[in-house]
């Protein structure tokens, strides 16, 4: 299966979605990228049973830290999907990429060379 | 162990706004088991201190260590090559900790990086609840094992007061009476006389900070006597 995504999208392969750490994300955000997501097993169906529960409220606990910093919260999301669902993976790339575009460039980014 | 949460970041951020190289220091053990000032934290705030500086346009240089204990001047000594290159210094230890950090380097601005709570049991990954109010004096053996001080509204250490309603305290109905609590332990452990005995006040007036020094030790200017 050949799958179309943006190609704006770059991926970091984790063994489970409870390996992303609110550092992670925190950092991707303040090195310039416009927005940071978590794609994640189906909430329910963790190998780890809560790995991709801890992903959502690290997601949600970075977003509240944007917001403080007063950088959109939402520049951080989180998705979940089964490993077998291809379409839906390339579905939320876009869905985030349009998201991300609408909300404009990371206000970071103009201050970081400077 | 001593729990704390993190300070508002408004207020963080407002304290060390006339500072341009700021030195974050954490602490290794309670407030890093507690997830409020360990090295992780240090590193989420300095994250958002940069960011939110760089909005404002007035960036920021900030450092980060984590030592092993801030209430012990052995640790802090680590820090006596690299305070120099700092105008200023938070400190995410607990309040014990971060007096003496101000003590060591006294001609350094000092801040607080979190609000300390007090003494607590770990209940869940993230969740801390009071159990100790270090009176001094304790009563636990008296009480059945519960503290009337930090547990009762009122601090009382003979109780219960006249508010006391069908195991609530009268603050809220959402708040145990502690003394109604100490009543039902101690009479299932068939121990019910203990509650008739009396605790004499203690002396709150005047108060000093309280020193502790262990059997078979002195402070350091009597060692050599
Ligand atoms: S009586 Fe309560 S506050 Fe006093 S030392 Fe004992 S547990 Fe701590
Ligand atoms: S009702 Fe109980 S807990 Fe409340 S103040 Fe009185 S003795 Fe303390």
């Amino acid at each position: 299966m050949r799958l179309e995504y943006p190609a704006s999208v770059k991926i970091i392969h984790v063994p489970c979605s409870g390996k992303v750490d609110v550092l992670h994300l925190l950092r991707a955000i303040q090195k310039g990228a416009d927005g940071a997501y978590i794609v994640g097993c189906l909430e329910g169906s963790c190998h780890f049973n809560e790995g991709n529960y801890r992903a959502k409220e690290r997601v949600q606990y970075v977003s509240s830290l944007l917001e403080e910093v007063g950088i959109e919260g939402d520049r951080v999301r989180m998705y979940n999907l089964t490993s077998g669902e291809g379409p839906t993976f390339a579905a939320y790339a876009k869905e985030m990429t349009d998201h991300i575009r609408a909300l404009g460039p990371n206000p970071i980014k103009s201050k970081v060379k400077s | 162990m001593i729990v704390a949460k993190r300070k508002p970041f408004d207020e963080l951020k407002e304290m060390i706004k006339p500072y341009k190289k700021v030195l974050n220091v954490g602490c290794g053990t309670c407030v890093s088991v507690c997830l409020a000032g360990g090295e992780k934290e240090v590193a989420v705030l300095n994250a958002e201190l940069d960011m939110a500086r760089k909005l404002d346009d007035n960036p920021i240089e900030l450092g980060a260590v984590t030592l092993e204990r801030q209430c012990d001047q052995e640790y802090l000594a680590e820090l006596d090559d690299m305070i120099g290159d700092y105008d200023a210094v938070v400190s995410m230890a607990c309040g014990v900790g971060i007096q003496f950090l101000a003590e060591r380097f006294p001609e350094k601005p000092v801040f607080p990086g979190v609000d300390t709570t007090g003494l607590a049991v770990n209940q869940d990954v993230g969740f801390y609840e009071e159990r100790c109010r270090s009176c001094g004096a304790c009563v636990l053996g008296m009480t059945g094992g519960i503290c009337p001080v930090t547990m009762c509204a009122k601090g009382l250490y003979n109780g219960p007061c006249g508010g006391t309603n069908k195991g609530k305290c009268e603050i809220s109905q959402d708040q145990p009476c502690a003394w109604f609590q100490i009543h039902e332990r101690l009479s299932k452990q068939g121990r019910l006389d203990l509650i008739m005995g009396y605790k004499e006040p203690v002396e709150w007036l005047d108060q000093v900070p309280r020193m502790t020094i262990q059997p078979g030790y002195k402070k350091p200017e009597e060692e050599k006597a």
